[in-house]
């Protein structure tokens, strides 16, 4: 164990895999960072530490987000104490593996182009491809769900091909619309509800990714992977109006353990 | 029977049903929503004797005209505004007796931007994610009808007894503090020790677009020592972001739960609150204080307002 300063309570070698740092956030957060890199090894870390967090049901812990490559875990310090929570934390870390048991991977349609996919012709252009190129590359690639956030059901993933990498818009729009399939610099979005984005817009999927008026309102999970596939305006309808009656439209295809 | 409450009037859209917010769904982007000033929130219910968390109208900066349509009801209302019922100037932080027919006017903040109203028994509403918060971005929480003029705000007891009312006097109320307390980090290696001697030495003036998600300041640029980007991290209410601009936002109850922008320090759980009765053009500096004391102040806090019925003015 090794104390850095007030603030950074421990520092773990948990495993081959990386270094956990805890440290106080606020009076009623704990936040375990473990390296600086977004890496799929790293961030089943992270998830693998919710679930033991949320299964050892701590006394006072009311949120376990995670993130690329940190889990904050938002206590009342009304009930728990820190030094106790970090302890516990501590330990669970030197129990984690480096295994993930399972993934599940989703495959989604994508009507790319149009209205809702209005960049997909820069962003062509700006790599010197075919649209045609650019939904390929982005079809063939398997990305990973490495967090929700920003609004409810927003999907950040990682695997974006690098010949598709490209930067963010220099001004956000105020609005894009529902359901839209994003890249920006090395990631790819799935989006949810409309809301402000910088994001380079490819296309529109019919699925909802959260829906608060459905059971489940969410599907997709931060540890699943997920696959495009395009389809026509046609098929889009067709599965939009199946979407507003409360169909998933996807399922999962489960994948043995992870390496 | 017909439903009773609030017969709304009117109403702008700074006006939402708020409680203290929506746990659990943060790890599926969702906001934590809540009261702006959670302080005044649990004022508002400990004045009737309601449970901690029942929703309250929340407004802010302006305020509304109800019509009552029920035989009787009780209320309270908690933080500075000018309050009427009938044309004739009433108090708040202090409950009242009104009856089918009454109307009651929510005037302009006194003091602060934020104002609690509750109803006796709480409003009817049913939760969304395990909460009745309203969150107009991700269509979460509310009345089901939404909230117009013309619309009914049901609420639980159509009839409330002709009790004693209470009244939370002047010296128990929170004083107003323009020195936010601020538990440094948890990036606080990515700035200059230039930029972190002004973050606590100079003043910041709130700007206009600030609102339920970030408190916007501007100052003295807050130097950075890298380039002012983290990998998306998670994010929480108090959390202090430095974009590359070096002006810092104070994320509030509404804010994102993921950020991509370096953390100066975390804003003392007791002083949320004091945030969400801040107005554009005023004026705070921070104050750095341990995780300990806040710790401290938290439970001093939680142990205030769970004692504080007994110490209400009865009349």
């Amino acid at each position: 164990m090794v104390i850095r300063c007030k603030l950074r309570i421990k520092i773990l070698q948990i495993n081959l895999v990386s270094t956990a740092t805890l440290t106080a956030v606020g009076d009623s957060a704990l936040l375990v960072e473990f390296d600086n890199r977004i890496d799929p090894a790293i961030n089943t870390q992270v998830l693998m530490l919710k679930q033991h967090v949320e299964a050892a049901q701590l006394p006072g812990v009311i949120e376990v987000v995670p993130s690329y490559r940190s889990l904050l875990i938002q206590y009342s310090c009304i009930i728990a104490s820190t030094e106790q929570l970090t302890a516990t934390v501590a330990s669970l870390l030197e129990e984690l593996g480096d295994r993930q048991s399972k993934t599940r991977c989703w495959r989604v349609p994508v009507l790319y182009g149009g209205e809702a996919g209005c960049d997909l012709d820069d962003v062509a252009r700006l790599h010197d491809m075919s649209t045609e190129e650019v939904i390929n590359l982005h079809c063939e690639a398997v990305f990973r769900v490495y967090m929700l956030g920003f609004a409810p059901g927003w999907c950040y993933l990682g695997g974006l091909p690098e010949p598709l990498h490209t930067p963010r818009l220099s001004s956000p729009r105020l609005q894009v619309p529902k359901g839209c399939i994003s890249i920006g610099g090395q990631q790819g979005m799935i989006g949810a509800l409309a809301m402000p984005s910088g994001w380079r817009l490819l296309g529109q999927t019919p699925v909802r990714s959260y829906d608060p008026g459905r059971e489940p309102p969410f599907i997709i999970e931060a540890g699943d992977e997920v696959q495009f596939f395009a389809v026509d305006t046609a098929e889009y309808q067709r599965l939009e109006k199946a979407a507003e009656k409360g169909d998933l439209l996807i399922e999962a295809v489960g994948r043995g353990p992870e390496q | 029977m017909s439903i009773a409450g609030l017969r709304v009037l009117q109403i702008t859209p700074l006006c939402q049903l708020q409680d203290l917010g929506r746990l659990g769904y943060q790890s599926h982007g969702v906001t934590r929503s809540g009261a702006a000033d959670p302080y005044n929130f649990k004022v508002a219910n400990i004045l009737l004797g309601n449970p901690i968390n029942t929703p309250c109208l929340e407004f802010a900066l302006t305020g509304g005209e109800f019509e009552i349509v029920a035989d009787s009801i009780k209320i309270a209302f908690s933080g500075n505004f000018e309050l009427f019922v009938n044309n004739r100037a009433i108090d708040s932080y202090c409950t009242h007796s009104l009856h089918r027919g009454d109307l009651l006017r929510v005037g302009t903040p006194t003091l602060g931007v934020r104002g609690y109203l509750s109803v006796l028994g709480g409003f009817d509403c049913e939760p969304e994610l395990n909460s009745c918060a309203t969150h107009v971005r991700s269509g979460l929480g509310g009345f089901a009808g939404g909230m117009t003029a013309g619309s009914l705000l049901p609420v639980r007891h159509t009839w409330a007894p002709h009790t004693r009312d209470y009244a939370l006097r002047k010296s128990l109320q929170r004083p107003q503090r323009s020195s936010i307390r601020v538990i440094a980090g948890p990036q606080q290696a990515h700035f200059t020790q230039r930029g972190l001697d002004d973050f606590y030495s100079t003043s910041f003036s709130v700007q206009a677009d600030s609102d339920r998600m970030g408190i916007r300041l501007q100052g003295k640029s807050i130097e950075h020592a890298g380039d002012g980007n983290i990998i998306s991290d998670p994010v929480l209410p108090g959390s202090v972001q430095v974009p590359a601009s070096g002006d810092p936002i104070i994320l509030m109850v509404d804010g994102p739960t993921t950020g991509g922008y370096p953390k100066i320090g975390t804003v003392a759980t007791v002083d949320i609150g004091v945030l969400g009765q801040l107005g554009t053009g005023e004026t705070i500096s921070f104050e750095e204080i341990s995780v300990a004391d806040a710790q401290h102040l938290a439970r001093e806090e939680h142990q205030f307002l769970a004692t504080l019925s007994h110490r209400l003015d009865c009349f």
